[in-house]
C-alpha cells in the first residue's frame, strides 16, 4: 500500500542515538550516575533493569521530558539535551508509546493515529492512517473509540499513533505491562516485526526480559543507576559481566571454585577448561557461574545429586538439586525424565563457556 | 438531636402561644426593625402587652398571611405604603375595625374607606434638585419633568419599587392612563443615567451633578442631610397649584383571625395618639397623620405643603395598572 | 427488598423537589387573562434578551477566568504558585449581593474612583457606567469563577500531564498541547462548573436588584408584589425552569457517548515551569484576579464596618450571627445526608428511573429562592392545615401553627435548593469507591454497615467534607428563603444585610457583610485544604 507520507530512508554512518556519561537527579537524589549508550539507525536498543534502577528516567530524558545535569544526548549527531539545554519534545522528531497508551479518550482511534500528522492534507492523512492500522493489524477500527478497543488493541493503536509522524527514534515505556503473559510474546513478535518493517529505530524500556529477548537487538541493563553490560541477549545470557546481570539474566547458581593452572578451574562437579577473566587471574577462590542448561541428567554419571524441588515446564522440568557438600544447583531436563523429590539422580558438568567471579564481595563487579 | 430539640421547642412555642392566649399582639411589618422596635418597647411598657413583630417585605408578609389561613398568628398587619393594605383588604385578609378614636386621629383620605386599614405616618414624595444648577423657579409640576428642557437631567428611582407605583398609580387616577403614559414616556426619554435601585443613591447622584433633579421620598433627603450636612439639595413642593404633592402612609390593619382582637386595636389606637405619633413619625423623619400632632422640627422645617387629598387608597386598585403601564413605557 | 427500599429512599428525596416544582409549574395550566398577555408582550421578550445576555457574558466570564486560573495553578509553576492555588477560592465567602454594592458603590458616578478622577480633569469625564449589562457580568463573574475553577483544577490536576506529554511526543508545543488535548479532556469537569454557576446567575435575585438589571427573578418579584399576581408570577418561573431544563439537556447531550477517564496509572506530575515574563504574567494575572474579587471588596466592607461598628454591633450581632452558622450547620448535616443516600441509591441500584430520581433532585438550584419558597410554603400549610385540624378533632388542642413558622419550613426549603451544592461533590468522591473494594471487603469479612464505616466513609471523607462545607457557606448566604420563612424573631446575617441595603443603608450593611464573610472563611478553608492535593 502507498501512501503520500513518505518515511525519511535512514542516512547510513552517523549513529542515530548516541547518549554520553548522562546524569540525572530528581532534586537532590541522583537516579542515573553515569550512563554510556548508543544506537544504529534501524536497530532496536533496550534498557532493562528492575523497579527504580533509573531506565525510564533515562527514556524520559532521551524524549525531552526530564533535564539531564550532567553529560550529553545526541540524536543525529545534534546535541539534544545536556545541563542548562533541553530541546523541547516537540522539537525532536521521537515517538511514544506511553506505559498506559495515553490515547486520548475524546477522539476516535483514526483521530488519534492521525494526531502528530501535521502539515498533511486530508487525504494524506487518512491514506496514512489506513496503512498504520493495516500494519498493526486493526484495519477496520478506524471509528472506534479507545474504551470500546481491549487492552492490546489500545497498545496497538498507541503504537500506529506514535509511528505515523515517522518518527526518527520511537521511545517505549514498558509498553506490555498492562497485558497478559501470552499475549505479550506474541505482541512482542509482531511489535518486532512492525519496527523492522517500518525501518524504525527504537529504544524499550522494560523489567521483563523476555520482553527485551523478543523485541530487542541490543540489550543494557541496568542497575541503580549504571548501565552494567550492553549487549547482545546471547552474551548477556552466557557472558555476563558482571554478578548482577548474571543473576538478573536468566537462571543459575555460582558455586565456588579453586582456580588452577592452565586456564582451569576445579569444581565440586568437576574440572571446567576455558578463558578465566583478568579479575580473577591471580586469585585462588573465585565463583563460577552454572545455568540450568550447563547441566545435564546422566544416569551413567558417577555424580549424584539429590531432587530438593522440580518445577515442570511443559516441554522441560527445571530441577533444583543438592550436591553432596548441600550447595544448591539448578538442570534443565525434558521433561519425560520424571524424577520425585527426594530422589537421587546422576548429573554431568556440560559447559561451554567459563563465566566466573572473584569470590564474595557482596554486589556486582 | 439538636435538630430534634429545636423543632421541639418550636412546636412547644406555638402550642404555648395559643393556648396561654397571654396579653400579646403578633405584628407582620414591613417596616423596618430598627424604626418599630423602640415604639413596641415603649407600648409594652406602657400597658404591659407583650408585642412581638416579624419584618419582611410587604409582599412576602402577604403571602405568609393568606398561606397560614385561619391559624396565623398575626394580629396586626403594619406596611409601607397604602397599596399593599389595600390588596391585603381586598383580599380579605383584614377586618373593619370601628373605632372612633382612629376615625378622628387619622383623616379620611389617609385611612380605608372600609375602614379595614389606617394610615399612621405621612411621607412625601417630593421633587429634589441641585442647588448650584437649578433654581426653584425653573420647577413647577412632577408631568413638568418630562417637557423637553429637562432632557438628560431628570433622575429617577427603579419602578420596582412601589413607591413609585403608588406615585403613577394616583396620576393614573387624576388624568387617566392615556395621559399618565404619556408623562411617564416622557420622564423615560429624558433619564440621564439608569434608574437607581434606591432613594439615596438617587439624591447623591443629583448632589454630584450627575443629573440635576428627581424624585424621592422625603424622609431619605432627611437622612442623607443629616448624615453629610453639606450637600447643595434643595427640596420643591410641585404641583401646589394643582393636585398637590403626592402622599402616601405607613399603615396598619387588624388581621382577620386575629385572636387577640381587642389588644390589637388598643395597639391601633395608641399607634395614632399622640403619645406614639412622633415615636412613630420622627424617629423616621415622616410626618404623623394626626393633624393635631406637629411634625418634627427638621421635619417642619422644609416648609408646609398642599397634600394631594385623594384617597390613598386608590394608589393600591391601580397599582397593577401603575405597574403595566410603567412596563409599557419603558420605565425600568 | 433492599433494592426497593433505595429506590423509594431515591424517589421521596426527589419528591421534595417536585413537589414545590410541580406547584409552581401547576400555575401555567390556569393562565391569569390580565396578566398574561401583557407579560407576553411588554415584559418577556425584553426579560429573554437580558438573560440571554447575561449567561452569555457570564458563562464566558467564569469560563476565561476559572479555566486559565485553573490550568497555571494546576500544571505551571510561578511564583507565588502555592498561596495563589487556595487563595483564588476565598471569593466564595462572599456572596455575590454583596461584591455588588461595593462595586457599585466605589465606581458609580458619585463613588470615590470617579470623584477623584473628576477632579483631577477639572471638570465631567466619560466613565463606563458600572450600573449596567457589563458591571452586572463584571461582578458575577468575579464572584462565580470559583466554581469552574475548583472543577477544572481537578480535571488538570489528573488529567491534564499525561495528555499533554502525549501531545508533545507527536509534535504538539506545549501551548497547542492545551488548546487540542487538555482542554477537551476536561471539558466535563468545566462544564459541570459552569452548570453551577449558570443555575447560580439565572437563580440570583440580590445581585441584579443592586443594578436594576431586569432577569426573570425581578420579574417575578414584580408579577407577584407589584401585579399582586401569583399565578402570573408562577407562569415566569415556569419559563424560567424550562429554560433551565433546557441548559441541563444541552449540557448532557454533548456529555454523551464520550468517555473521559483514562486507564491506566498516573505517572509523578512535574509541572510546567514558567520563567521570566511569563512567570510574572501569571503572578499578576491571578493577583489581579484575587484584588478584584476578594481584597478590595473586603477592604471596603472593613472600612465601612469601622465606621459603624459602635452603633450597631451588640449583643444582638451575636445572635444574628448565631443564627447563621446553626442553619448552615444544621441544613449541611442534612443536605449531606440526603446527598449520601442519593449517591449510594444510584451506586447500589443504579436503574433508569434512580438515575431520574437523582437528576430531578438536584434540579432545585436553579430555581429562584422566592419561588421555591412559595413551591414550599403552600404545600407545607396546607398540610399543616391537616395536621392542625386532626389536632382540633382528635385531641382537642387548639395548637396553632405546627409546621409554620418553624424551622421545619426553612429545612427542607434548604434540601430543596442546594441539594445540587452537595451532592456533586460527593458523587464525585462516590465514583471512586470501586465495586472491588467492596468485595475484597466482603472476602475479609465486612458487609453492610460495618463496610461502610470502615471502607466507604474514609474515602469519602474528602467529598463529604467539601459537601458539608459548600452547602454551609451557601445556606449562610442564602437570602430570599430565609427572609420568606424564618420563624419570629430568627434573623440571620444575609436578612440583615437585606434590611440594610433595601434602604439604601450600604454602609450599615457591611458590618453583617463582614461578619458573614469571616464566618464563611472557616468551611472555606476546610474545603481548599481538602481539595489542594499538589
Amino acid at each position: 500500500m502507498t501512501s503520500s507520507i513518505q518515511c525519511p530512508i535512514p542516512v547510513p554512518g552517523v549513529p542515530l542515538l548516541e547518549v554520553h556519561e548522562i546524569r540525572q537527579a530528581y532534586g537532590s537524589q541522583a537516579v542515573v550516575k553515569g550512563l554510556s549508550f548508543s544506537l544504529a539507525q534501524g536497530s532496536i536498543g533496550c534498557l532493562l533493569g528492575p523497579s527504580g534502577c533509573g531506565k525510564t528516567t533515562v527514556l524520559r530524558g532521551v524524549a525531552g521530558f526530564e533535564p539531564v545535569s550532567g553529560g550529553e544526548i545526541l540524536l543525529n549527531g545534534a546535541s539534544v539535551s545536556r545541563p542548562g539545554f533541553m530541546l523541547p519534545p516537540e522539537q525532536r522528531r521521537i515517538g511514544m508509546v506511553f506505559q498506559d497508551y495515553a490515547l486520548f479518550p475524546h477522539l476516535s482511534v483514526a483521530d488519534n493515529v492521525a494526531f502528530g500528522l501535521h502539515g498533511a492534507n486530508r487525504q494524506e492523512r487518512a491514506l496514512r492512517v489506513a496503512e498504520l492500522l493495516e500494519v498493526v493489524g486493526l484495519p477496520d477500527s478506524g471509528r472506534k473509540f479507545p474504551h470500546e478497543l481491549s487492552g492490546g488493541q489500545q497498545q496497538r493503536v498507541a503504537l500506529a499513533r506514535a509511528l505515523a509522524p515517522c518518527p526518527a527514534l520511537l521511545l517505549l515505556d514498558e509498553p506490555f505491562s498492562s497485558l497478559d503473559v501470552e499475549l505479550r510474546e506474541r505482541l512482542g513478535q509482531e511489535v518486532r516485526d512492525i519496527l523492522k518493517q517500518q525501518n524504525a529505530t527504537a529504544l524499550l524500556v522494560t523489567h521483563d526480559q523476555h520482553e527485551a529477548f523478543a523485541i530487542a537487538d541490543e540489550i543494557g541493563v541496568m542497575h541503580q543507576g549504571v548501565l552494567q553490560q550492553w549487549d547482545s541477549a546471547y552474551n548477556l545470557y552466557h557472558q555476563p559481566a558482571s554478578r548482577f546481570v548474571a543473576d538478573f539474566i536468566g537462571e543459575g547458581v555460582l558455586i565456588p571454585g579453586t582456580a588452577l593452572s592452565g586456564d582451569r578451574v576445579e569444581t565440586e562437579l568437576g574440572i571446567l577448561a576455558g578463558n578465566i577473566p583478568e579479575a580473577c587471574r591471580n586469585q585462588r577462590q573465585v565463583e563460577v557461574l552454572l545455568r540450568p542448561d550447563d547441566i545435564v541428567h546422566d544416569d551413567a554419571s558417577p555424580m549424584q545429586a539429590m531432587v530438593a524441588h522440580k518445577a515442570f515446564r511443559g516441554a522441560d522440568i527445571l530441577y533444583t538439586l543438592l550436591l553432596p557438600s548441600g550447595q544448591k544447583v539448578l538442570s534443565l531436563v525434558p521433561s519425560h525424565h520424571n524424577h520425585a523429590d527426594g530422589e537421587k539422580i546422576g548429573i554431568r558438568l556440560e559447559a561451554d563457556h567459563v563465566v566466573m567471579f572473584p569470590r564474595a564481595e557482596a554486589g556486582g563487579l | 438531636m439538636r435538630i430534634l430539640k429545636i423543632l421541639f421547642v418550636g412546636a412547644l412555642v406555638s402550642l404555648a402561644a395559643a393556648s396561654a392566649c397571654a396579653a400579646e399582639v403578633v405584628v407582620y411589618s414591613a417596616r423596618n426593625e430598627q424604626l418599630i422596635k423602640p415604639l413596641f418597647d415603649a407600648y409594652s411598657k406602657e400597658s404591659g402587652v407583650q408585642v412581638k413583630f416579624i419584618t419582611d417585605k410587604e409582599g412576602a408578609l402577604l403571602q405568609r398571611l393568606r398561606a397560614e389561613g385561619q391559624n396565623t398568628p398575626a394580629e396586626l398587619l403594619l406596611t409601607v405604603d397604602a397599596g399593599n393594605l389595600w390588596e391585603a383588604a381586598r383580599e380579605g385578609l383584614l377586618k373593619p375595625v370601628a373605632s372612633q378614636t382612629l376615625n378622628a386621629n387619622v383623616p379620611a383620605h389617609l385611612r380605608d374607606p372600609g375602614s379595614q386599614w389606617f394610615g399612621l405616618s405621612v411621607r412625601a414624595r417630593t421633587i429634589f434638585f441641585n442647588q448650584q444648577k437649578v433654581k426653584p423657579a425653573d420647577l413647577s409640576t412632577y408631568e413638568d419633568l418630562g417637557s423637553a428642557k429637562w432632557k438628560g437631567r431628570l433622575c429617577l428611582r427603579t419602578s420596582k419599587k412601589v413607591y413609585n407605583q403608588s406615585l403613577v398609580a394616583m396620576m393614573i387616577a387624576e388624568h387617566g392612563e392615556a395621559k399618565a403614559e404619556q408623562v411617564v414616556k416622557s420622564w423615560v426619554a429624558n433619564l440621564a443615567t439608569e434608574p437607581f435601585p434606591d432613594d439615596t443613591k438617587m439624591l447623591e447622584a443629583i448632589a454630584a451633578g450627575q443629573c440635576d433633579a428627581g424624585i424621592a421620598n422625603t424622609y431619605y433627603f432627611g437622612r442623607l442631610m443629616e448624615k453629610k450636612a453639606g450637600l447643595a439639595l434643595g427640596i420643591f413642593w410641585p404641583n401646589q397649584q394643582g393636585s398637590g404633592v403626592h402622599v402616601n402612609v405607613s399603615g396598619a390593619g387588624v388581621v382577620r383571625h386575629a385572636r387577640h382582637e381587642k389588644e390589637a386595636v388598643a395597639l391601633l389606637e395608641w399607634l395614632s395618639s399622640a403619645r406614639a405619633q412622633n415615636l412613630f413619625a420622627d424617629v423616621n423623619l415622616e410626618y404623623p397623620v394626626n393633624p393635631a400632632v406637629k411634625a418634627d422640627p427638621l421635619v417642619a422645617a422644609w416648609g408646609g405643603f398642599r397634600q394631594n387629598p385623594l384617597n390613598v387608597a386608590r394608589a393600591g386598585e391601580l397599582q397593577a395598572a401603575a405597574v403595566k403601564l410603567m412596563d409599557r413605557a419603558g420605565y425600568r | 427488598m433492599k433494592r426497593h427500599g433505595w429506590r423509594l429512599a431515591a424517589t421521596g428525596i426527589a419528591l421534595l423537589i417536585i413537589v414545590p416544582l410541580a406547584v409552581v409549574l401547576a400555575s401555567l395550566f390556569s393562565p391569569e387573562r390580565d396578566v398574561w398577555p401583557h407579560l407576553l408582550e411588554h415584559v418577556l421578550p425584553g426579560l429573554l434578551g437580558n438573560t440571554l445576555r447575561l449567561v452569555l457574558g457570564v458563562g464566558i466570564g467564569v469560563t476565561l477566568l476559572g479555566v486559565s486560573l485553573a490550568w497555571l495553578t494546576a500544571v505551571c509553576e510561578f511564583p507565588g504558585r502555592r498561596f495563589f492555588s487556595w487563595a483564588l477560592l476565598l471569593p466564595l465567602a462572599l456572596p455575590a449581593y454583596v461584591t455588588a454594592f461595593v462595586y457599585v458603590a466605589l465606581l458609580d458616578f458619585t463613588g470615590p474612583l470617579q470623584t477623584v478622577l473628576r477632579e483631577l480633569a477639572g471638570g465631567p469625564l466619560v466613565f463606563p457606567a458600572i450600573r449596567s449589562a457589563g458591571g452586572v457580568i463584571m461582578v458575577m463573574s468575579l464572584a462565580l469563577y470559583p466554581y469552574v475553577y475548583l472543577l477544572a483544577r481537578n480535571a488538570f490536576l489528573t488529567q491534564g500531564k499525561r495528555a499533554l506529554e502525549a501531545a508533545q511526543s507527536l509534535g504538539y508545543s506545549r501551548r497547542a498541547g492545551f488548546f487540542k488535548v487538555a482542554l477537551p479532556l476536561a471539558r466535563p469537569w468545566i462544564m459541570a462548573g459552569l452548570l453551577l454557576a449558570l443555575m447560580e446567575t439565572l437563580a440570583d435575585f440580590g445581585t441584579v436588584a443592586v443594578f436594576n438589571y431586569d432577569t426573570f427573578t425581578t420579574a417575578i418579584y414584580k408579577t407577584w408584589f407589584g401585579l399582586f399576581s401569583l399565578q402570573g408570577a408562577s407562569q415566569l418561573a415556569s419559563v424560567l425552569i424550562l429554560l433551565v431544563f433546557a441548559l441541563i439537556a444541552a449540557e448532557q447531550v454533548s456529555r454523551r457517548g464520550l468517555r473521559f477517564t483514562q486507564a491506566g496509572r498516573h505517572s509523578r506530575m512535574e509541572r510546567i515551569i514558567l520563567r521570566g515574563p511569563s512567570a510574572w504574567l501569571a503572578s499578576g494575572f491571578s493577583a489581579l484576579v484575587l484584588l478584584l474579587a476578594f481584597v478590595i471588596p473586603v477592604a471596603q466592607l472593613l472600612l465601612w464596618a469601622e465606621k459603624v461598628v459602635a452603633q450597631d454591633f451588640d449583643a444582638r450581632y451575636l445572635g444574628f450571627l448565631w443564627h447563621s452558622l446553626l442553619l448552615g450547620a444544621l441544613a449541611a448535616a442534612l443536605i449531606v445526608a440526603a446527598a449520601l443516600v442519593l449517591s449510594y441509591a444510584q451506586r447500589q441500584h443504579g436503574d433508569g428511573w434512580t438515575r431520574a430520581m437523582a437528576r430531578i433532585a438536584t434540579l432545585g438550584y436553579a430555581v429562584p429562592g422566592p419561588v421555591l419558597a412559595v413551591g414550599i410554603v403552600i404545600p407545607l400549610a396546607w398540610l399543616d392545615q391537616q395536621l392542625i385540624g386532626a389536632a382540633r378533632n382528635w385531641f382537642g388542642i387548639d395548637s396553632g401553627l405546627i409546621l409554620q413558622g418553624t424551622l421545619l419550613v426553612m429545612l427542607p426549603a434548604y434540601l430543596t435548593r442546594f441539594l445540587a451544592v452537595g451532592y456533586n461533590p460527593l458523587d464525585s468522591a462516590m465514583q471512586r469507591v470501586t465495586r472491588n473494594l467492596d468485595e475484597a471487603a466482603q472476602s475479609l469479612g465486612l458487609s453492610g454497615l460495618a463496610m461502610v464505616r470502615r471502607v466507604h466513609l474514609p474515602m469519602l471523607r474528602g467529598g463529604l467534607l467539601s459537601a458539608a462545607a459548600l452547602v454551609f457557606v451557601d445556606v449562610m448566604k442564602e437570602m430570599p428563603i430565609t427572609l420568606m420563612t424564618r420563624p419570629f424573631g430568627w434573623d440571620t446575617l444575609a436578612v440583615r444585610i437585606f434590611e440594610m441595603t433595601s434602604e439604601g443603608e450600604w454602609e450599615r450593611a457591611a458590618l453583617p457583610a463582614v461578619a458573614l464573610v469571616l464566618a464563611g472563611l472557616l468551611p472555606i478553608a476546610l474545603l481548599i485544604k481538602n481539595t489542594d492535593k499538589s
